[in-house]
């Protein structure tokens, strides 16, 4: 007689599952661990020219993702990053972090997009309610802009305007000291390099009056050949140079200037210099360029900043970035909100972060404030210094101070018709 | 628009002399680039959109022999060297199968490789940007001649490029196989049924064309940084040169290269909100006036 199976859950199918409803009841903490883990969404730039900045984020986010799962999650739930790549394209942001919400069942967002991405996101996050911290954006009018206010979006950058205050102040005060009167400026022709030249130049003017631009550039964003643009300049022959190129475009226009010996022949102030990706892969960095702060772990000078960066450089065996600090705070910030508010839940959390200060080792005094009337970051590290070829490459940091630039930032928010 | 600052160079030698040497640095290199691109079409009649592709890695293979080795011109041989290589692989591998087939499949076949060439860069050299660094023997004060300033790091590449378009010209003109080479573009049938192995000729070509803009690549990696995807924008001002110097046409590569060296060089004090478009510009005026270019030949 032969055996045939007979339709319907087999015995050993039966005794599976009893055996495995039995574990379960005994040991309920694997049942409700997992229901308690919360799902945080990041979309981000993982691929094209400015993956590496994006990658930087997600290692930062990691880091800190770490040790507050170590801590214990958000009030007792742990978290789970679901990380995602818009290529920089800003419909694959906005079509990203849709997906995150409602596909994944992330409850949080954070948004680690550039500008143009983050005003995307944040359409999604108006649209979804859903909690989202901005994390990369430092266009100003993302928080500035009251038209842009809702209650559950954050930002967690440094802020353009707060960058040329400073900035424009300090280069003043040099400008005066040395009598640099006659400038020339050099930024890539979008809208950031666009906004940032004119604030700095609208900031440097009022604090020195008899400035005078005497010559403009505006190469093309991502240009391989910055020839003509340094030989114009050296004609100009103004006495300071102001340039916000960044990345691999700084980098070779620095390695282009320097064979013409441009950098014996005027002040630079370029603001996007002190990274540590622009500044490990110079070869031959000249000394004496201005820079404003984006992450140096000598500044702010402090054991907390240095550990900080030594400990991301440990593990992933590089320096952080500007965008590396920036989300780390996200991180730092929500895990402090969670635990004012004692909950995971996104409302609750944002309720309890408006106007929260919290220990950072990247605060201009040790910490760092959401601004609640802005949901904005305040009291970041700020600051400018110069440069030399070698670690740690930006020896003395001449802060900057909050006192002014918000008083200067409530004068310029009147002048928008944001106030 | 500033004529102010344009007619005020033109009149100071010491302006002259920096902005003219400026529009020549431009244009060398994109005549080495585009010399190699119009070698190949006017050879094999195929328009090689990854041309980009070996300028780039000209780039790459340059930083990583000076990094191991520490010799310039070590690193400017592997540059050469290496993308000559890969010319000839890539030629007799993938694009041998395209010849005649259609335009659209050509540029597919091109296209795609623009896009695994960039993911194989990404893949060996990472995603982030590298710089070489000046050699140390070109970390010198830059020469004043007439009041102008000219690094010599940019008088050899100069040279460099001169010499190149000199040989390539005098070889093609005066030498049997540069006879062959030009028999082959006229008429392939006819060199093949000389008995002359024109597969061989035409790997040749796409190394040599291949090796022009792996050297171009070579001498830019100790001023531009170098990234996956560089090639791209340089290929676009190839095209730009060939299509006014005229496709097919080595001396009008050149003079193509130089026209737009010094468009980009005394543009951007003209007319500094202008210079891509006076590029694009001039391009229009040579296609209405001269629709194969400044040197091409009318298609029989």
């Amino acid at each position: 007689m032969t055996r045939t199976r007979k339709p319907g859950v087999s015995r050993r199918a039966t005794l599976a599952m009893m055996g495995a409803g039995a574990v379960t009841f005994a040991t309920p903490w694997v049942a409700r661990a997992q229901a308690k883990t919360i799902k945080v969404g990041m979309p981000t730039i993982l691929s094209g020219r400015v993956a590496q900045l994006g990658t930087s984020s997600r290692n930062a986010v990691m880091l800190e993702v770490e040790k507050v799962n170590a801590a214990g999650g958000l009030a007792g739930r742990q978290i789970e990053m679901v990380i995602r790549d818009s290529k920089g394209q800003p419909q694959e942001a906005a079509r990203v972090a849709r997906e995150l919400v409602n596909t994944d069942g992330c409850e949080l967002l954070i948004d680690a997009e550039a500008s143009s991405g983050a005003f995307a996101v944040h359409e999604v996050a108006r649209d979804l309610g859903v909690l989202c911290i901005h994390t990369n954006s430092e266009t100003s009018a993302l928080t500035a802009d009251p038209k842009q206010h809702i209650p559950n979006a954050f930002r967690t950058a440094r802020q353009g305007v707060h960058d040329s205050i400073v900035g424009g102040s300090y280069a003043a005060a040099i400008s005066k000291g040395k009598g640099l009167k006659k400038w020339a400026t050099c930024a890539p022709d979008y809208a950031y390099g666009r906004d940032t030249t004119g604030e700095f130049v609208t900031y440097l003017k009022r604090f020195a009056p008899d400035v005078e631009i005497i010559s403009e550039s505006w190469p093309k964003l991502f240009q391989p050949d910055y020839t003509e643009v340094v030989t114009k300049i050296l004609q100009a022959k103004p006495q300071a140079l102001y340039s916000c190129l960044w990345g691999g475009d700084l980098t070779s226009y620095i390695d282009q200037a320097n064979i013409y010996a441009l950098f014996n022949q005027m002040e630079v102030f370029a603001v996007n210099m002190a990274d540590y990706t622009a500044l490990t892969v110079v070869k031959n960095l000249p000394k004496g360029i201005h820079s404003g702060n984006r992450y140096i772990k000598t500044y702010p000078a402090t054991a907390e900043n240095a550990a900080w960066g030594d400990a991301y450089k440990a593990k992933y065996n590089e320096y952080p970035t500007n965008w590396s600090w920036e989300n780390a705070t996200a991180i730092m910030l929500l895990a402090e909100a969670s635990k004012k508010a004692n909950s995971a839940d996104g409302k609750k959390i944002a309720e309890a972060m408006r106007g929260l200060k919290i220990k950072s080792p990247f605060g201009a005094d040790g910490t760092v404030t959401m601004r609640a009337e802005d949901q904005t970051l305040v009291g970041y590290a700020i600051g400018w210094g110069t440069t030399i070829p070698q670690e740690p490459y930006v020896p003395q940091v001449q802060a900057g101070d909050w006192k002014t630039i918000f008083e200067l930032e409530a004068e310029w928010k009147k002048s928008k018709g944001y106030a | 628009m500033d004529l102010d600052a344009l007619t005020g160079c033109l009149a100071s030698s010491a302006c002259l002399v920096t902005q003219t040497t400026s529009g020549f640095i431009i244009g060398m290199l994109l005549f080495l680039v585009a010399v190699g691109l119009t070698l190949i079409f006017g050879v094999l009649k195929v328009v090689n959109f990854s041309h980009g592709a070996f300028y780039m890695f000209g780039a790459y293979f340059a930083m990583t022999a000076y990094q191991y080795t520490g010799s310039f011109a070590l690193a400017m041989l592997c540059g050469a060297a290496g993308t000559a290589i890969l010319g000839l692989i890539f030629e007799r591998v993938f694009m041998s199968r395209v010849y005649g087939a259609d335009v659209l499949m050509q540029l597919l076949v091109c296209y795609a490789f623009v896009l695994i060439f960039d993911d194989v860069v990404r893949m060996i050299w990472g995603p982030e940007f590298k710089s070489m660094g000046m050699p140390a023997a070109f970390q010198v004060v830059p020469l004043f001649i007439a009041g102008g300033v000219v690094p010599p790091y940019y008088l050899l590449l100069i040279g460099v490029a001169l010499a190149a378009a000199v040989v390539l010209g005098l070889g093609l003109a005066r030498t049997k196989i540069g006879k062959v080479i030009r028999a082959a573009a006229h008429n392939p049938g006819m060199v093949s049924a000389l008995g002359i192995n024109t597969g061989l000729i035409y790997g040749g070509v796409f190394a040599l064309g291949g090796m022009l803009a792996g050297l171009a690549g070579a001498l830019a990696a100790p001023v531009r940084s170098l990234t996956p995807g560089m090639g791209f924008s340089v290929l676009i001002e190839s095209f730009i040169v060939t299509v006014i110097g005229g496709m097919g046409s080595i001396l009008g590569a050149l003079i193509g290269a130089i026209l737009i060296g010094m468009i980009r060089s005394f543009g951007s004090l003209g007319f500094p909100l202008f210079t891509e478009g006076l590029m694009y510009l001039f391009m229009v005026i040579v296609l209405v006036s001269r629709p194969t270019g400044l040197f091409g030949k009318e298609v029989a």
